[in-house]
């Protein structure tokens, strides 16, 4: 196990626990007995924690897997129009009403991200390079935006609107472990189909047709890419709505205490993205605002466009 | 084991080219813009399925991962996408082989001796130069310790002494017995350093044989369109041109 694997877990280890005592009751485990303290914990509390480490572990791994993939910095999960699609799907279910069903809304939002998979594969076809590949997630991604901002525009009535809005904006409030129950499977299905591309994630730092010498099957990799991107951000755009900026940032913090290798990103970035979101979502909690707490996903735009323009600025000084 | 194409033909590409290569020796493919010298190398590294074999193998049936165990491939592009060191990108080549962390290490090891780069092996990739580059990179291929060494144009972007100095490896492979296969550009390059010369004009072959058998001022004239002559004695030729 590398250092930062080590460094990462156990500061998951330290946090984890920590978190579950922030909110806007705090529980003090030393001080005098708090009301509700137990079903608080277990019910509110426990279930939004584990919802953070299996969201943020899975936009933190497949944030790593693309850049790797399309051997750019900048890339990003959503970049294959997966997570667009899979909040279409939810914003559908609002849009229908079907919503109030329980499950409906995250299978919508599964299916959703699914047929994001599966015009990817009608497009790109068996044989087609990263270029129009990537094109072809970022049309379907402005499809599903304007086919999302079509349902908004019709949407039937006043609360169905603030539904959608208020859910695109990204958050763990009010889950429970049913939500954990969805998300968890193709999550743990995501991460262990990521972790079938770490020799083909590293060849193709020397270039497709290296890789390709290197005995890297490119049409699997691309497969493998699909599904473990896919299950990841679908299950997270179910449970949790539109989380931006992890999967872009988090390989960034960890890929200069690796050897840079696409492989050795996989795991740290999964831990580090799942510590993320769980601080968070606590400083989400504890942020007083008036009428409700702060989104999860406004918290990590506001922290994470910054971040990006940092990023920017290197580059450019890197490049000048 | 013989690297040989029979009758290769790629649609818009190259047609009917038939050759076979021998391990121990350096082979220059050359030819105008076009000709299809790149295209030939692909194939011959299994990169574009054709008619070519290794040894009693059809190319195409090696699985892929046993495929690269066999032929190293440098291609053109010199490019490392993320900023490596020189140690773990000699380390790719391992990647086609399941040998154990010894055996890979001591394979990493010994192509970075091969090509001097010890000193430089936790050196990240930006900060080598242009010259130290091409020799990491070739390193890659030596450390997944090929029986062929297929590489495209490694020669471009290097000065006269980078030049030299990697022929100078590139011999020292086919000394070891390994098949050296180097598309490239200059023919007095290919003159003076290659043991055959594969000549390709317009996708199809247009002469193969020993350096001054082939790169004739005939041959030249008529692939070319070029009027050269050559000067000098055998080994070191210079192409005089009008």
């Amino acid at each position: 196990m590398t250092r930062p694997v080590l460094v990462l877990s156990a500061l998951l280890l330290i946090a984890l626990p920590l978190s579950l005592l922030a909110g806007q009751v705090w529980i003090d485990p030393f001080g005098p007995p708090v009301r509700n303290a137990v079903p608080i914990l277990m019910e509110l509390r426990a279930p939004r924690a584990v919802l953070a480490l299996l969201v943020g572990g899975g936009l933190g791994a497949s944030g790593a897997a693309m850049q790797g993939y399309l051997r750019n910095p900048l890339a990003d999960p959503g970049l294959f129009g997966v997570a667009p699609m899979a909040a279409l799907g939810a914003v559908l279910s609002f849009y229908t009403g079907y919503a109030v069903q329980p499950y409906a809304l995250p299978a919508f939002a599964l299916v959703g991200g699914a047929l994001a998979m599966a015009l990817l594969a009608l497009i790109a076809g068996r044989t087609a390079g990263l270029a129009l590949f990537t094109l072809a997630g970022m049309m379907i991604a402005s499809l599903a935006g304007a086919l999302t901002s079509l349902a908004i525009s019709l949407s039937p009535n006043p609360f169905a609107l603030s539904e959608i809005v208020t859910w695109l904006m990204g958050a763990l409030a009010d889950r429970g472990w049913s939500d954990v129950a969805i998300a968890a499977p193709f999550t743990l299905a995501g991460l262990a189909i990521l972790s079938r591309t770490g020799r083909g994630l590293d060849a193709l730092t020397l270039g497709e047709e290296a890789a390709r010498s290197l005995g890297v099957d490119p049409v699997r990799l691309q497969w493998l890419m699909v599904a473990g991107v896919g299950a990841l951000v679908g299950a997270g755009v179910a449970v949790a709505g539109i989380i931006g900026f992890v999967g872009l940032i988090v390989p960034h913090l960890v890929r200069p205490f690796t050897d840079h290798r696409p492989s050795a990103l996989l795991l740290p970035s999964a831990l580090a993205g799942a510590l993320l979101l769980l601080l968070a979502d606590c400083l989400c909690r504890v942020v007083p605002l008036p009428g409700g707490e702060l989104r999860l996903g406004i918290a990590l735009s506001l922290g994470g466009a910054p971040f990006f323009l940092h990023l920017l600025l290197r580059l450019r000084r890197d490049v000048a | 084991m013989t690297l040989a194409a029979r009758s290769l033909s790629i649609p818009g590409r190259l047609s009917d080219v038939s050759l076979t290569l021998d391990p121990g020796t350096v082979t220059a493919i050359v030819g105008p813009n076009g000709a299809g010298k790149s295209t030939l190398l692909a194939a011959l590294a299994g990169l574009i399925p054709g008619a070519v074999s290794l040894g009693p193998d059809a190319l195409r049936t090696l699985p892929p991962r046993l495929r690269a165990q066999r032929i190293g491939y440098l291609p053109q592009s010199g490019d490392v996408a993320w900023n490596v060191s020189v140690r773990t990108l000699v380390g790719l080549g391992r990647l086609p082989h399941d040998a154990g962390v010894q055996a890979d290490a001591a394979a990493i090891a010994a192509a970075l001796h091969q090509l001097d780069l010890e000193t430089l092996a936790d050196r990240p990739v930006a900060r080598l130069s242009g010259g130290e580059r091409a020799r990491a990179l070739l390193a890659r291929v030596l450390a997944g310790q090929p029986d062929w060494v297929l590489a495209d144009e490694p020669l471009a972007a290097l000065d006269l002494a980078h030049q030299q100095a990697l022929l100078a490896r590139f011999r020292a492979l086919a000394g070891e017995g390994r098949g050296v296969v180097l598309v490239l550009h200059d023919l007095a390059l290919a003159m003076n350093h290659a043991d055959r010369v594969v000549v390709l004009h317009e996708g199809r072959l247009a002469a193969q044989g020993a350096p001054a058998d082939v790169l004739t001022p005939d041959l030249i004239a008529r692939v070319w369109g070029v009027a050269a002559r050559w000067l000098g004695e055998p080994g070191v030729q210079a192409l005089a041109l009008p």
